[in-house]
């Protein structure tokens, strides 16, 4: 299990929150209940499977819905 | 499809240009007696231009299963388009996007004080390779361990320990000290600090989020996302807020059989200001306190600590600088110069606490060997220094070696046991030739930053200390505290919190410095923690002074009060615009679309402003 944290483009409204959340607990090998949208630091947090789903195909999810990906960060989770 | 709506979205600023040149040009046409032909067509396109982006966006938005604000719109749109209604489809698109573009703008300000402070994270570093060569190397490859070189004018990438070379390093960074901090080998530097001049070599003990910075930053940005009971709640309801609207919208049209109204009630719906009210002013507060060297963690901790009824202090450390120094020096007889060698020569062999405190008063002088040293435990040192019998200690020892002292002399030590000094005498040859009382000094200013807690309209300022009550009296007077308690032990402190929270429903808030106050830190409501930027109390607390800094602490508890009531005048604002609307929509008629969208996007760019003005807010000025 690994922890992804990705800074997006300037989070504004709120919808996107629920956009995004939905967007990425679709996605399998993403762990669901990690998934985290932070609105004021507009970064996602969430923990995956790096056998079953990449990065870039959690990125690609992203960038699908309409908000940019500027970086992402990937460390091995701490616990759970 | 992608390919369109990435250009679509990137290109969001043209759009909203292009939309209100047509919109303008359409209405030019019109007053100017121009074919209504061309009014509808520049509308039209106009509509289509803007409500392109929204309807990409409502639909990716709906594939995830949420019924967003998008949604809605793009309804409202289209229903507008129904009736032929084009001068509100193009207004309303026209408005929306250009709403949404000026709140980006807006909240970026809001959140610039945290993005500042964590882009001052360091990135680079010079590290020495096998070949005993620095080369450039990204923050990330630093590892405890490694040697690192640091240049004049770079920052230090890492906490670690100077190896060789000197130099002052800013750490105003960290520790809001602005004067510079001399280092030479063997000295602490730490990451995000930056070497005014000098060169340093250094071994890297902490690296990336376990430096001291590193973890600041990480409590900033959890800080800032962290949610109170009310964000919640609000986030939920939002969730069933929006589809509520499209069923409410809905009913509208099928039991009144009016179109206009339904997608009046769809844009007037869209909660904007309701949702992003409270983050805003949270980011803004918490983004003015990390500016000034205090984290407060969380939206929790703004709205507890607006509330403070009852503030304790710990005494050594919070109130005091917990470094005691020479408070009175009181010479008897001439040979004065003398004496102060010979003191300063007994103190520099001593490794008792106080000699330190000595040493820095006495300042420079000739030091003399000294023999024949003897402790007498709890009491002090008898010794030889150029042949004469030198006795450094309390009153009891010179008591022991028969020293006599003079009615005035009696009268002196009085006085300055009475004032809370510990005393320190010195005789040469059977004459007591200096008396020092040392103290631990309050913090400069405190009285005042005291006083502005209790404008401020904290009720109760109380101390606990694990000194004697004696001690605790005297500072208590001094400083003109509502209770102050002795002989406390940690446990003792922290039953004695339990008991005005429980008991007397009173909100706490403890002020400590070390991990023996982590227990109460942990129990009262807001734990405020004095940090010297490493400690464990970091963790526990809900409020931290970077550097210890007390002086702070009014700025903290007034921007508290600040940030809380900025919350609260941003959910009034946004449930007033919603009642007002919906008022004006069932009992009147001059609430249509685009006035809906307008007061929308207003109320929304108005709450991101009254988030703005916390950026600066300042006690001071206030």
């Amino acid at each position: 299990m690994k922890t992804a944290t990705i800074q997006l483009e300037t989070l504004t409204c709120p919808s996107c929150l629920q956009k995004i959340e939905g967007a990425l607990k679709k996605l399998s090998g993403v762990q669901q209940e990690s998934v985290e949208v932070l609105f004021n630091s507009s970064r996602v947090r969430l923990n995956f499977l790096e056998e079953r789903i990449s990065l870039e195909e959690i990125e690609e999810a992203i960038t699908k819905i309409g908000y940019e990906v500027q970086n992402s960060k990937v460390k091995p989770s701490r616990k759970n | 499809m992608n390919a369109i709506q990435r250009y679509l979205l990137r290109n969001r600023n043209k759009i909203i240009l292009s939309s209100a040149l047509l919109i303008i040009a359409a209405f030019g046409a019109k007053w100017a007696g121009g074919s209504l032909v061309f009014f509808q067509g520049a509308l039209i396109i106009a509509s289509f231009l803007g409500g392109a982006p929204i309807a990409i966006q409502a639909y990716q938005a709906l594939r995830v299963k949420v019924v967003s604000i998008e949604v809605l719109v793009t309804v409202a749109v289209t229903g507008a388009f129904i009736l032929r209604n084009f001068e509100e489809s193009a207004l309303v698109t026209f408005l929306f996007l250009f709403g949404a573009f000026l709140e980006q703008r807006t909240l970026n300000k809001t959140r610039s004080a945290i993005r500042e402070l964590t882009e001052m994270a360091p990135q680079s570093a010079w590290k020495l390779r096998a070949d005993g060569d620095f080369a450039e190397v990204s923050v990330e490859e630093v590892e405890v361990g490694d040697v690192l070189l640091v240049k004049t004018g770079a920052q230090v990438p890492v906490d670690g320990r100077v190896l060789c070379g000197e130099g002052s390093v800013n750490e105003a960074g960290i520790s809001g000290e602005s004067l510079p901090v001399f280092k030479e080998k063997g000295s602490p530097v730490y990451a995000g600090t930056i070497l005014d001049n000098g060169t340093l070599r250094i071994t890297a003990e902490k690296v990336g989020e376990d430096t001291a910075f590193g973890k600041i930053i990480e409590l900033v940005e959890e800080a800032q996302d962290s949610k109170s009971e009310t964000e919640r709640f609000i986030d939920r309801f939002s969730k069933y807020y929006t589809p509520g609207v499209l069923l409410i919208a809905f009913l509208a049209w099928l039991f009144s059989k009016d179109l206009e109204l339904a997608i009046t009630i769809l844009v007037l719906g869209c909660p904007g200001a309701l949702v992003i009210g409270v983050p805003v002013s949270h980011v803004a507060g918490i983004g003015n306190g990390a500016r000034r060297g205090i984290l407060l963690k969380g939206s929790n901790v703004i709205s507890d600590f607006s509330r403070i009824d009852t503030m304790i202090f710990d005494k050594t450390g919070t109130l005091t600088l917990g470094k005691p120094t020479v408070a009175a020096w009181k010479a008897y007889g001439d040979a004065q110069e003398e004496a102060r060698s010979y003191l300063a020569s007994v103190e520099k062999q001593s490794d008792h606490p106080l000699a330190q405190a000595v040493l820095a008063a006495v300042g420079e002088t000739d030091l003399f060997p000294v023999s024949q040293t003897e402790v007498i435990k709890g009491e002090g040192i008898t010794a030889l220094v150029e042949g004469k019998k030198v006795a450094v200690g309390s009153a009891a020892l010179m008591q022991r070696v028969g020293i006599p002292f003079r009615p005035e002399m009696k009268a002196d030590l009085a006085r300055m046991e009475q004032n809370g000094n510990s005393l320190i005498l010195t005789a040469v040859e059977g004459e007591l030739k200096i008396l020092l009382g040392v103290k631990d000094q309050l913090r400069p200013g405190i009285k005042e930053d005291l006083r502005k807690l209790k404008k401020l309209g904290v009720q109760n300022l109380i101390m606990l200390s694990g000194d004697n009550q004696g001690t605790v009296d005297l500072v208590s007077r001094e400083l003109g505290l509502d209770g102050a308690w002795g002989n406390m032990l940690p446990e003792e402190k922290a039953a004695y919190v339990q008991k005005l929270i429980q008991k007397e429903n009173q909100v706490v808030a403890f002020v400590g410095d070390g991990v023996n106050d982590s227990p109460s830190l942990a129990l009262a409501q807001v734990g405020i923690a004095m940090g010297g930027g490493t400690d464990a109390a970091i963790e526990t607390s809900d409020v931290v002074l970077i550097n210890s800094n007390f002086s702070r602490l009014p700025h903290a508890l007034g921007l508290s009060k600040a940030a809380s009531r900025n919350m609260k005048q941003n959910v009034a604002l946004a449930l007033g615009v919603v009642l007002i609307l919906l008022g004006g929509l069932l009992f009147g008629s001059w609430v249509n679309m685009s006035l809906g969208m307008l007061v929308h996007e207003g109320s929304i760019l108005a709450v991101i402003l009254n988030a703005m003005r916390l950026l600066r807010y300042d006690l001071g000025s206030s």
